[in-house]
C-alpha cells in the first residue's frame, strides 16, 4: 500500500492528469523539489486529490508542509517539479486565469492571517473585491458575510476588530472568510494548532460540517494525530521531503515502519 | 567591512528595482482609489501636528539666535528676507521630510512588516488582489502627494513662529514681516522647495515600504525594518536634498 501508487519517477512519460480515475484528480503534485540555500526541504514529493476527498498530510515541524501548499497556490515556486490545480499547471498561468483558480481554492492559514486594521466585516469582504462576477453579488455584501458567519456561530463578531477575538475565534473567522468565495478546494494549514482540544476539535467538527455542506475537496496540514483520525480518509506522511508513506489512517498506524510509527507513538 | 559596503550597494540595487515594480504596477489597473485616499488622509492627519509643532519652533529659536548677531551689523531689518529664504529653500523640506521618515517610514515599515509576518499580504495574494498594488503603490503614491503639503504647512507654520518675535521684541507687524517675505521670495526660491519636496516624499514611502515588504519572519523581523526604515529614509532625505541643490544650482547658473 506504501507509496504505491503516487510514484511516478520511474516512469518514462508520466500521465498529464489521471481524469480516469474513479473520482477526479483536483490537485496533482509531481516530482516537485524546492530548497532555500542549503536547505532541500521537499526532495521530489509526490501527491494526489480527488474531488470530495478529506486527505491529511503529516509531518514533522519544518519537514515543509507549509512550503508545499505555498507552492500549490503560487505563493512559491518550486525549483522543479509539476503542480496541477484542477487541471491548470500552475506554472504556467498568467495573473489573472491565476487569480480566477485562486477565487475556487480556499486557504486556511497556519497563523488566521486576518488583516488586522480591517473589522470582521470587512475582512470577509475583502476577498469579494475582485471576484464580484463570480458571486453575481449587485450591491449588498451583508447576506454573504452574515450567512459566512453563522457557518461558523460568530455572527455577533461582524463589526468588531481582529483584535479583540480569541485564538479559538480568529481561526473560525478565518474559516469564515476561506469559505466566502465558496471554494471547490479548501488547504488547512494546521487548522488546530495552538488551540486547546475543545475548541480543536470544534474547529474540526466545522470543517466536516462544511464538507458535507459544501462538497469541498480538503488538504488537511496537522501533526495532530487525533485531528488527523477524525478527518482523514487518506493520509500522507511528509518525511525528509518525500511521500514517505500514504493510505488510511488504520493502515499507517498499523505500519511497523519506525519513521511512520513515530507519528502514532504517545 | 568589506562585505557591509557589499551590503550597502545590494540594497541600493533592490530599492531600485523595487522603485522599478512601483512604476510598472501604478500605471495599470486595477487602480485602489480608495485606499489612496484614505492612505492620504492618515498620513497627512498623523503628522500634522508634529510637523507644526517642529516647525514653529524652528522659525522662533531661528530668529531668536541670529537677532544678536543682525543687530550687530545692523541688519535686523533683513530678519524676514532671510528667515524667509532659508525656511522655504532648506530649513522647511528637510526638517519636515526628516520628522516625516521618523513618523511615516517607521509607521509603514512596522505596518507592513507585521503584515508580512502574520502572512496577511500572503492573504491577500491568494484572495485576488495584488498586495503590492494595494499596499505598496496606494502608500507610496500618498507620501509623495502629502509630504509638499505638509513641507507648505510647516514652511508657514515656522515663519510665523518667527513673525512672533519680531513682533514682540522688535515691534514689526505680521503684515509688514509678511509682505517682506513674500517680496524676497521668488519663483526661483519656490519651485525647486516644491519639488525636491516630491522626491523626500516618494523617498520615504519608498523605503518604508521595501522595508516592511521584504520584512524577515519573527516579530523581530518587523522592529528591525521600522528601525532600518527610518536610517536608510533620512540618510536618502539628505542625498537627494544634496542632489536637489545641486541640480537647481545648475539651473540658476543658466
Ligand atoms: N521563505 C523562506 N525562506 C527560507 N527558508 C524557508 C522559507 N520558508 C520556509 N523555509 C524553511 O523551509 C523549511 C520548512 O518550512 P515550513 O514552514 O514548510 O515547515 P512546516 O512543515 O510547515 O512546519 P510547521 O509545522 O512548524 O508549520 C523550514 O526549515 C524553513 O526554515
Ligand atoms: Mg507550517
Amino acid at each position: 500500500m506504501i507509496n504505491e501508487n503516487t510514484t511516478y519517477k520511474n516512469k518514462k512519460n508520466p500521465p498529464k492528469s489521471d481524469y480516469t480515475d474513479a473520482r477526479k484528480t483536483v490537485i496533482c503534485i509531481r516530482d516537485v523539489y524546492k530548497s532555500f540555500g542549503d536547505n532541500h526541504v521537499l526532495n521530489g514529493f509526490d501527491m494526489k486529490l480527488h474531488e470530495g476527498e478529506n486527505l491529511v498530510v503529516m509531518g514533522k515541524s519544518g519537514s515543509g508542509k507549509s512550503v508545499m501548499i505555498k507552492c500549490l497556490v503560487g505563493l512559491m515556486s518550486p525549483d522543479s517539479g509539476y503542480i496541477e490545480v484542477m487541471g491548470k499547471e500552475i506554472a504556467t498561468l498568467d495573473r489573472q486565469t491565476l487569480d480566477e483558480l485562486r477565487s475556487d481554492i480556499g486557504f486556511l492559514f497556519q497563523g488566521s492571517a486576518l488583516y488586522d486594521s480591517m473589522t470582521v466585516r470587512e475582512n470577509l469582504e475583502f476577498p469579494m473585491r475582485r471576484h464580484k462576477e463570480k458571486l453575481g453579488v449587485v450591491q449588498d455584501t451583508t447576506p454573504l458575510v452574515m450567512e459566512a458567519l453563522e457557518n461558523v456561530g460568530l455572527a455577533h463578531t461582524i463589526d468588531l476588530m481582529p483584535a479583540e477575538l480569541s485564538g479559538g475565534m480568529k481561526r473560525r473567522i478565518a474559516l469564515a472568510r476561506t469559505l466566502i468565495l465558496k471554494p471547490k478546494i479548501i488547504l488547512y494549514d494546521e487548522p488546530t494548532s495552538g488551540l486547546d482540544p475543545i475548541t480543536a476539535k470544534e474547529i474540526i467538527e466545522l470543517m466536516r460540517s462544511i464538507q458535507k455542506k459544501y462538497g469541498t475537496s480538503s488538504l488537511i496540514i496537522t501533526h495532530d494525530v487525533d485531528c488527523a483520525r477524525v478527518i482523514s480518509e487518506r493520509m500522507i506522511l511528509l518525511v525528509d521531503g518525500i511521500n514517505y508513506a500514504e493510505g488510511s489512517y488504520a493502515e499507517l498506524s498499523a505500519s511497523t515502519d519506525p519513521k511512520v510509527d513515530a507519528f502514532f507513538k504517545k | 567591512m568589506v562585505g557591509r559596503i557589499k551590503q550597502f550597494f545590494i540594497q541600493i540595487g533592490e530599492l531600485s528595482y523595487f522603485a522599478g515594480r512601483f512604476f510598472k504596477e501604478i500605471f495599470f489597473p486595477p487602480f485602489e482609489f480608495k485606499e489612496l485616499l484614505r492612505q492620504c488622509y492618515q498620513m497627512g492627519n498623523r503628522s500634522l501636528v508634529l510637523v507644526g509643532v517642529t516647525g514653529f519652533i524652528i522659525g522662533l529659536v531661528m530668529t531668536l539666535q541670529s537677532r544678536p548677531t543682525l543687530i550687530q551689523f545692523g541688519a535686523v531689518s533683513w530678519m524676514p528676507n532671510m528667515t524667509g529664504i532659508s525656511i522655504v529653500r532648506e530649513i522647511g523640506p528637510v526638517i519636515t521630510a526628516l520628522i516625516c521618515a521618523g513618523r511615516i517610514a517607521s509607521g509603514i515599515g512596522a505596518e507592513l512588516g507585521s503584515m508580512r509576518v502574520t502572512e496577511q499580504i500572503d492573504a491577500m495574494e491568494v484572495s485576488g488582489t495584488n498586495p503590492f498594488k494595494y499596499l505598496v503603490v496606494t502608500r507610496i503614491l500618498a507620501t509623495t502627494l502629502m509630504l509638499p503639503l505638509l513641507v507648505v504647512f510647516g514652511d508657514l507654520v515656522a515663519l510665523y513662529g518667527s513673525a512672533l518675535v519680531e513682533n514682540l521684541k522688535g515691534d514689526v507687524s505680521f503684515q509688514l514681516y509678511f509682505n517682506t517675505v513674500f517680496d524676497a521670495l521668488s519663483f526661483g526660491d519656490i519651485v525647486p522647495a516644491t519639488i525636491k519636496s516630491f522626491f523626500f516624499g516618494f523617498v520615504i514611502g519608498l523605503v518604508g515600504c521595501y522595508k516592511g515588504y521584504y520584512s524577515k519572519k519573527g516579530t523581530a523581523g518587523v522592529g528591525v525594518a521600522a528601525n532600518t526604515a527610518v536610517v536608510m529614509a533620512s540618510l536618502l532625505v539628505f542625498v537627494v536634498d544634496f542632489i536637489a541643490v545641486f541640480v537647481s544650482d545648475i539651473f540658476y547658473e543658466l
